[in-house]
C-alpha cells in the first residue's frame, strides 16, 4: 500500500505523477535542484527535498540522495518518472534494498532490456520478429546497414554503413565511439530501413500474469531520434489490414516473455508495407503515453501505482476509441537549414485557449495539456528544453490535427522562443494530414517552409504597428491623461522601431483628431495599453499586445508576433575623443607595455604612470594603431602631456 | 454638481454656418502654420539634413518623451511682416522624463537661425513662461545671432535673454543648454549662463570672435575648433559639461541631465479621476458664431471643455450677461468667467469682482472666456456708475494672484478685454479662436465714429462734409481695422500665445493648468480700494 510517493524527477512528469497519485490519497514528495526551487512542481508537492546542485550528475541521478530524500520526508515508494534514473535496474534495487516500493518493473528485466543485443535474442526467441544481421554473412543485398551500440541510446554511436569494403573500418570506429561513450564497446548490425515508421505498443502488466496490449503509437515524426509528434492509432496500421493483431500480439508475447510488470514500450520499425521489427523495450512511462490514456480512458500512471501495490489489472483491455495526437512543445526553434537551436530565458506567460484537462484526459473528447512550465517559469541550460505537452483528442484523426494546430497556433506563448510555430506547420503539411509520416519526415521537408514563422512579413508589420499603438497608450506621470502624442502643429508622426522575424520595423504613427494617418488602408478602431483594434484592408482585427521591458509580443489571428523593441537612444561606445592621450596628471612613466606601430585593442593597456605614489593606468580609448608613443619608461611628464596617439584605420 | 444640459442643434443652419465659416478660418490658418513648419524650405532643410544635422523639430521630437504632448506657442509671431512665419524659432512646453520643461529651438535653416525682432519677443515670451510657471528650460542653440540689419530693435532689449537666464537659475529653475551649431558672441552667452551645458562635437561652435575676428583684433590665427569647438569647450574652458558624439547623443544626454534634476512640482495634482466632458468637442466648431453679432452661450463650450460637463454657476440669476463658475479640466479645479451676452453691465462687474475673489479664497485658477463687446454705455449707466463697477472687476482682474487663462473665443473689445484679462494683465497663456477679433471698439463703430468727429469739426468751420470722401474713409478706416483685429494679425505680433482649433481648447488649457502646477497655486486678499 503505498501511502506517500517520492517522484524522482522534475517538470511536467512530476505533476503528471503527482495528479494520479493525489486522486489515489496518497501523498506527494518533490525533489529539486537548486535551479528548480521555485518550479511548479516543488510547490504543488506534500513535502519537497532540496537536491545541491544543478546539473543532472549533481541532482536528479543521485540515487542515493534520492532515496535518502524519500526516508527523510516519509515517502514510501517512488516514481521514477522517465529519463533520469527511469531506467536504472541498480537504481530500482537500491530503493527496494531500502524497504520501498519500486513503481517500475522488476530490476532484472530493466537490466535484460538494457542491453540491445541481449534484449533482441529475447525477442527473437519468443518469436518476436527482429533486425539483426550476422556482420559475417554481409551482402550487397543487405545494405544499407546500421552499426547500433548495445548500450546506446538516443542516436548515439549510430553508423549508417552503404558500402560493403565501409563496413570494417565503420565497425572499428563505432566501437571505439561506444567503449568511449557508453562504457561497452559492444556494437551490432541491423539492416537500415531508411524510410520507416517509429510505431510502439504500451504494455501494462501486473504481477499476477495479465498483460495489456493497449494499442500502439506511431512518432515517427522525429528530429535526429528525438520525437515530436505521437499519436494513436498508427495512420499506417489503421490502413494495413491485420497489423494491429499481429504488432499487438508481438508486444504481448514479448511483455510474457520477459515477465513484464508496470507500465512498458514495445517498440517496432516499421515499413509502408507494414512489415515490424522490435527495436527495443523502454522499461519506464513514455513522455507520449498521454495520447494512449485518452483513447482508452486508461489512467496509466494510476495503473502504475496500482500494480506496483501488487494490485490486479482486468482480464481485458478497455477498447480505443477515437484518435489523439500529442506534441511536444520545445524552447527550440528551426531555421531553414534544418539545425535546431535550443533556446533559454524566461517563459513570461504561457496560455493555450480551450484546454479541458491538464494531466487527464479531456471529456469527452477536447485539448489535454501537460506541462511544466507557467507564467513567470525560467527554462535554464541544466535539463530538456520541453516547455510542454500538447494532446488533442477527437474522433477523427482530421478533427484532432484542426484542433491541435489551431490551439498551437493561438496559444498565448510570451518569452523565450519556442518550436510552436515549427508545430503548426508540420501539423498543417499535406503529408501529415494524409498520415504519409516517416522517419524520413524531415528531410523530405522543405525546411525554408516548416521554419517560417506563421505570421508572415505583412502580418508581422501589422503587428509592430499594433504594437507601436499600443505603447502609445501605455502612459503615465504628467500629461497621461492628454490624447497620446498631440501636437499643436504636427511636423512629424511618432516612431518607434521593433526587430522581429523578418527583420527591422520601423513604425511611424500620428494620431490625429480624425485617427490615425499616414497607414493607407488601415484603421484605427480602438486602442489600450494592451489592446488594439485595426481595420486593416476592410478586415477587422484585434491584437493583444504585451510588453515585458523591450520585449513586445502581438498576438492575433495574423499569427504570433515577438518583436525587440530597439532603444531611442544608444550610448555611444566611448565618450573619450579619440587621438592623443595625455597624461591626467604630472608623473613619472614607469613602464610602457607597448610598442610604436603596435595595433592596440579598445582598452589595452600601453603604459603606467606614477603619480602621487598611486599607478594609473593609461589604456587605449578606441582600437587603432599605436602611431606615436612620445615618452619612454622614467620620464617625468607634466598634466596634459601627449603620451600617445592612436590612429584609428579607415575602412576601406 | 450640476451638468451642463446642451441644447446645440446640429442640424440647424446657424449651427452649420458657423461651423463651414470656421473650417474655412482654420484652412487659411493652416496654411500659415504650414509656412512655419516648412523652415527654410526644401532647399535648406536638405542641405542641413545632408550635413548630418536634425531639424529643429526634429530635435525636439527626439528630446521629448515619447507619445507625450507638445505644445507650441507663437507659431504665427512675425506674421504679416518680411520675417519667416514663425520667426525662425520655435518654443513651447514639453515633457523631458516626465518633466514639463519650457523648450526653445533656433531653427537654423531660416537664415541660419537668426534672431531678428520677433524672435526676440518669442523667446522672451518663452522664458516668461518658464519663470511664471516654475519650469526648467532647454535651449536647443543654433544660431547665427542677431539679424544684424534690426539691429536696433534687437541690441539692448535683447540683453534680457541673458538676464533672464541667470536669474532663472537663482530662482531655482534649472537652465539646460544643448548647443548643435553657433551659438557666438552675445549667442555665446545663452551656454555661458545656463547650469547644464551639452556640446555637439564637429557642430558646437561657441566663442565671443571667430577666426576672422581675432584675426583682425589681434593677429592671431586660430580655428573654429580651437576656438570654440566642443572637445575644447568640455577638456579646456569647462564651458561644455558634457561632450556629446553628435546630435542624438546631445539630446540623450539633455534627457539625462532633467532625469538627475530631481524635478517635484510644488503646485497640488490633478484628481485622479478625470471624466471626459459627455458632449463632443468636434461640436465646438458649430458654436462659435461666424457673425459676432449673433451671440452664443458660453455654457455649450464650458460643456465641451470641462471634466464631466459638470458646471456649478454661481450668482445665476444676477448679472446674467456674464457666466460664472466651478468646474474641473483634466482634473484641476478652475473658476470660469465667460461673457454671455456680450456686453458688461454694473451687475456683471460687480458679480466677476466677487467671484475673483472666491477664487482667490479657494486657491483656484481662473479661467476667461472672451466674447464682449464691451462695459455698457449711455446716459444710465454712467449715471448708474458703469466706471466704478468696471474699474471694480479690473482691479479684482489686476490684483488677483490666482493663475489665469485666458481664451478669446468671440469679440474682445474695449475695456472688456482689460475686465475679462486681455493679454496686458498677464494671464499666465492666452489663446485664440480664429473667430475672435480684439480691438478697441467693432470696425464699423470706429469709422463710425471717426465719421462723426470729422463731419462736427468740418461743420464747425462751417465748410461742406464731403459725403463721397467720408464713404471712401470709412471703407477704408473699417478695412484696416478689421485686418488688425483679426486673430492672426494679432498673434503675429505676441499678443497671444497662439491661435488654436477650438477643438483643441480642453487639451491646451489641461496641458497649460498642468504646468502652471509646477509651481504653488498662490491667492491673495489684497486688493486695490474697491470704489463702492
Amino acid at each position: 500500500m503505498i501511502t506517500n510517493l517520492l517522484v524522482a524527477n522534475r517538470g511536467e512528469i512530476a505533476r503528471r505523477v503527482f495528479r494520479s497519485a493525489r486522486e489515489l490519497g496518497i501523498a506527494c514528495t518533490a525533489v529539486y535542484s537548486d535551479a528548480d526551487a521555485g518550479a511548479p512542481h516543488v510547490r504543488e508537492a506534500d513535502a519537497a527535498v532540496r537536491l545541491p546542485g544543478n546539473t543532472p550528475a549533481e541532482t536528479y541521478l543521485r540515487g542515493e540522495l534520492i532515496i535518502e530524500a524519500a526516508k527523510a520526508a516519509g515517502a514510501n515508494a517512488i516514481h521514477p518518472g522517465y529519463g533520469f534514473l527511469s531506467e536504472n535496474a541498480d537504481f530500482a534495487r537500491a530503493v527496494i534494498d531500502a524497504g520501498l516500493i519500486w513503481v517500475g518493473p522488476p530490476p532484472k528485466v530493466i537490466d535484460q532490456m538494457g542491453s540491445k543485443i541481449e534484449s533482441k535474442r529475447l525477442m527473437a526467441t519468443a518469436g518476436v520478429p527482429v533486425l539483426e544481421l550476422n556482420d559475417e554473412q554481409i551482402t550487397d543485398a543487405d545494405l544499407p546497414v546500421l552499426i547500433k551500440a548495445s548500450a546506446g541510446g538516443g542516436g548515439r554511436g549510430m553508423r549508417v554503413v552503404r558500402d560493403l569494403k565501409d563496413l570494417q573500418e565503420e565497425l572499428t570506429a563505432a566501437k571505439a565511439e561506444a567503449g568511449s561513450a557508453f562504457g561497452d564497446d559492444t556494437v551490432f548490425i541491423e539492416p537500415y530501413i531508411e524510410d520507416g515508421r517509429h510505431i510502439e505498443v504500451q504494455i501494462m502488466a501486473d504481477s499476477h500474469g495479465t498483460v495489456w496490449a493497449l494499442g500502439e503509437r506511431e512518432c515517427s515524426i522525429q528530429r535526429r531520434h528525438q520525437k515530436i509528434i505521437e499519436e494513436t492509432p498508427s495512420p499506417l496500421v489503421e490502413r494495413t489490414d491485420g497489423m494491429r493483431e499481429k504488432l499487438l500480439g508481438a508486444a504481448t508475447a514479448a511483455a510474457q516473455a520477459i515477465g513484464y510488470i508496470g507500465a512498458g514500450t514495445m517498440e517496432f520499425l516499421a515499413d509502408e508495407q507494414g512489415r515490424f521489427f522490435f527495436l527495443e523495450c523502454n522499461t519506464r512511462l513514455q513522455v507520449e503515453h498521454p495520447v494512449t490514456e485518452c483513447v482508452t480512458g486508461v489512467d496509466l500512471v494510476r495503473e502504475q501505482l496500482l500494480v506496483a501495490a501488487g494490485e490486479r489489472l482486468a482480464d481485458t483491455p478497455p477498447a480505443p476509441r477515437g484518435h489523439a495526437i500529442e506534441v511536444r512543445l520545445y524552447a527550440e526553434t528551426p531555421d531553414t537549414e534544418g539545425n535546431w537551436t535550443p533556446q533559454t530565458g524566461p517563459v513570461h506567460r504561457i496560455t493555450f485557449p480551450e484546454v479541458r484537462a491538464e494531466f487527464a484526459i479531456p471529456q469527452p473528447h477536447g485539448l489535454r495539456l501537460d506541462s511544466g512550465v507557467e507564467d513567470g517559469s525560467v527554462v535554464g541550460v541544466h535539463y530538456d528544453p520541453m516547455l510542454a505537452k500538447v494532446i488533442a483528442y477527437a474522433p477523427t484523426r482530421t478533427q484532432a490535427t484542426g484542433q491541435l494546430a489551431g490551439a498551437l497556433s493561438r496559444a498565448v506563448i510570451h518569452g523565450l522562443r519556442t518550436n510552436r510555430d515549427a508545430l503548426v506547420r508540420i501539423l498543417r503539411t499535406p503529408e501529415f494530414a494524409s498520415g504519409d509520416t516517416r522517419t524520413s519526415f524531415f528531410a523530405e521537408q522543405d525546411m525554408t517552409a516548416i521554419a517560417a514563422p506563421l505570421a508572415d512579413e505583412q502580418s508581422e508589420k501589422v503587428s509592430a504597428l499594433a504594437a507601436a499603438l499600443a505603447a502609445a497608450q501605455d502612459r503615465t506621470g504628467v500629461l497621461s491623461g492628454l490624447p497620446s502624442g498631440w501636437r499643436s502643429l504636427a511636423s512629424q508622426p511618432q516612431r518607434r522601431v521593433y526587430s522581429g522575424q523578418h527583420g527591422e520595423h520601423t513604425v511611424d504613427y500620428l494620431l490625429t483628431r480624425d485617427g490615425l494617418a499616414g497607414h493607407e488602408g488601415v484603421k484605427l478602431l480602438k486602442a489600450t495599453a494592451s489592446t488594439v483594434d485595426l481595420e486593416v484592408s476592410g478586415v477587422h482585427r484585434s491584437f493583444a499586445v504585451n510588453r515585458y521591458g523591450d520585449q513586445v509580443f502581438v498576438d492575433s489571428a495574423l499569427g504570433p508576433v515577438a518583436l525587440a523593441e530597439q532603444p531611442r537612444f544608444v550610448e555611444p561606445g566611448s565618450q573619450v575623443a579619440p587621438g592623443s592621450l595625455v597624461a591626467p596628471m604630472p608623473g613619472t612613466v614607469i613602464r610602457v607595455v607597448a610598442e610604436q606601430g603596435q595595433q592596440v585593442e579598445a582598452g589595452q593597456v600601453l603604459l603606467y604612470l606614477e603619480a602621487m605614489k598611486m599607478e594609473h593606468r593609461i589604456t587605449a580609448p578606441n582600437a587603432g594603431v599605436l602611431s606615436e608613443l612620445a615618452v619612454q619608461q622614467g620620464q617625468q611628464v607634466d598634466q596634459g602631456a601627449v603620451l600617445a596617439v592612436i590612429t584609428v584605420e579607415e575602412q576601406s | 454638481m450640476t451638468i451642463v444640459k446642451s441644447t446645440v442643434d446640429k442640424n440647424s443652419e446657424l449651427y452649420q454656418g458657423n461651423r463651414d465659416a470656421l473650417l474655412e478660418k482654420l484652412g487659411k490658418l493652416a496654411e500659415e502654420h504650414a509656412k512655419t513648419l516648412a523652415g527654410g524650405g526644401p532647399k535648406y532643410t536638405e542641405r542641413h539634413h545632408k550635413r548630418g544635422k536634425l531639424l529643429a523639430r526634429e530635435r525636439i521630437e527626439l528630446l521629448v518623451d515619447q507619445d507625450s504632448p507638445f505644445l507650441e506657442f507663437s507659431p504665427l509671431a512675425g506674421w504679416g511682416t518680411d520675417f519667416h512665419v514663425g520667426a525662425s524659432v520655435i518654443t513651447g512646453i514639453g515633457v523631458v522624463e516626465g518633466v514639463e520643461c519650457v523648450i526653445t529651438a533656433n531653427d537654423p535653416t531660416i537664415k541660419g537661425g537668426a534672431i531678428n525682432p520677433w524672435s526676440m519677443k518669442k523667446t522672451q515670451r518663452a522664458a516668461e513662461i518658464a519663470w511664471q510657471n516654475r519650469m526648467p528650460s532647454i535651449n536647443l542653440t543654433e544660431s547665427g545671432g542677431a539679424d544684424l540689419p534690426t539691429q536696433k530693435e534687437i541690441f539692448i532689449p535683447g540683453g534680457r535673454a541673458f538676464r533672464d537666464l541667470t536669474r532663472a537659475s537663482a530662482a531655482g529653475l534649472p537652465t539646460i543648454s544643448l548647443v548643435f551649431g553657433n551659438s557666438t558672441a552675445g549667442g555665446a552667452y545663452v551656454p555661458g549662463m545656463s547650469d547644464h551645458v551639452v556640446m555637439v562635437d564637429g557642430g558646437a561652435k561657441v566663442f565671443l570672435a571667430g577666426p576672422p575676428l581675432v584675426k583682425m583684433a589681434t593677429g592671431e590665427d586660430a580655428g573654429d575648433e580651437e576656438l570654440g569647438g566642443a572637445r575644447m569647450h568640455a577638456g579646456q574652458s569647462g564651458l561644455a559639461d558634457y561632450f556629446a558624439v553628435d546630435e542624438r547623443d546631445a539630446i540623450r544626454l539633455g534627457r539625462s541631465i532633467v532625469r538627475r534634476l530631481n524635478w517635484r512640482k510644488k503646485g497640488p495634482g490633478p484628481s485622479s479621476v478625470v471624466i471626459p466632458p459627455l458632449y463632443d468637442e468636434e461640436e465646438l466648431l458649430g458654436i462659435a458664431p461666424a457673425d459676432l453679432k449673433v451671440p452664443f452661450d458660453p455654457r455649450e463650450v464650458i460643456a465641451r471643455i470641462v471634466d464631466g460637463s459638470e458646471f456649478d454657476e454661481f450668482k445665476a440669476n444676477y448679472g446674467t450677461s456674464l457666466c460664472t463658475g466651478w468646474a474641473n479640466l483634466h482634473g484641476y479645479p478652475i473658476g470660469i468667467l465667460a461673457n454671455a451676452q456680450g456686453v458688461l453691465f454694473s451687475a456683471e462687474a460687480q458679480k466677476a469682482a466677487q467671484f475673483i475673489q472666491l477664487a482667490n479664497r479657494a486657491n483656484t485658477p481662473l479661467l476667461f472666456l472672451h466674447n464682449t463687446t464691451g462695459y455698457m454705455v449711455g446716459k444710465e449707466y454712467e449715471q448708474g456708475g458703469i466706471i466704478k463697477h468696471g474699474a471694480m472687476m479690473v482691479n479684482a482682474v489686476s490684483n488677483s494672484t490666482v493663475p489665469h487663462l485666458t481664451v478669446l473665443m468671440g469679440a474682445s473689445y474695449g475695456a472688456g478685454n482689460y475686465g475679462m484679462c486681455g493679454r496686458a494683465y498677464d494671464p499666465r497663456f492666452l489663446f485664440s479662436w480664429p473667430s475672435a477679433k480684439s480691438a478697441v471698439m467693432g470696425p464699423q463703430q470706429l469709422a463710425g465714429v471717426l465719421s462723426i468727429v470729422a463731419r462736427q469739426a468740418t461743420e464747425a468751420r462751417g465748410q461742406v462734409y464731403d459725403l463721397e470722401g467720408d464713404k471712401q474713409m470709412r471703407a477704408y478706416i473699417e478695412a484696416q481695422i478689421e485686418e488688425q483685429s483679426l486673430p492672426m494679425f494679432l498673434s503675429g505680433m505676441l499678443y497671444d500665445d497662439g491661435v488654436i482649433d477650438p477643438r483643441d481648447t480642453r487639451t491646451i488649457l489641461g496641458m497649460c493648468l498642468s504646468s502652471i502646477h509646477s509651481g504653488p497655486v498662490e491667492s491673495t486678499n489684497n486688493f486695490g480700494v474697491f470704489r463702492m
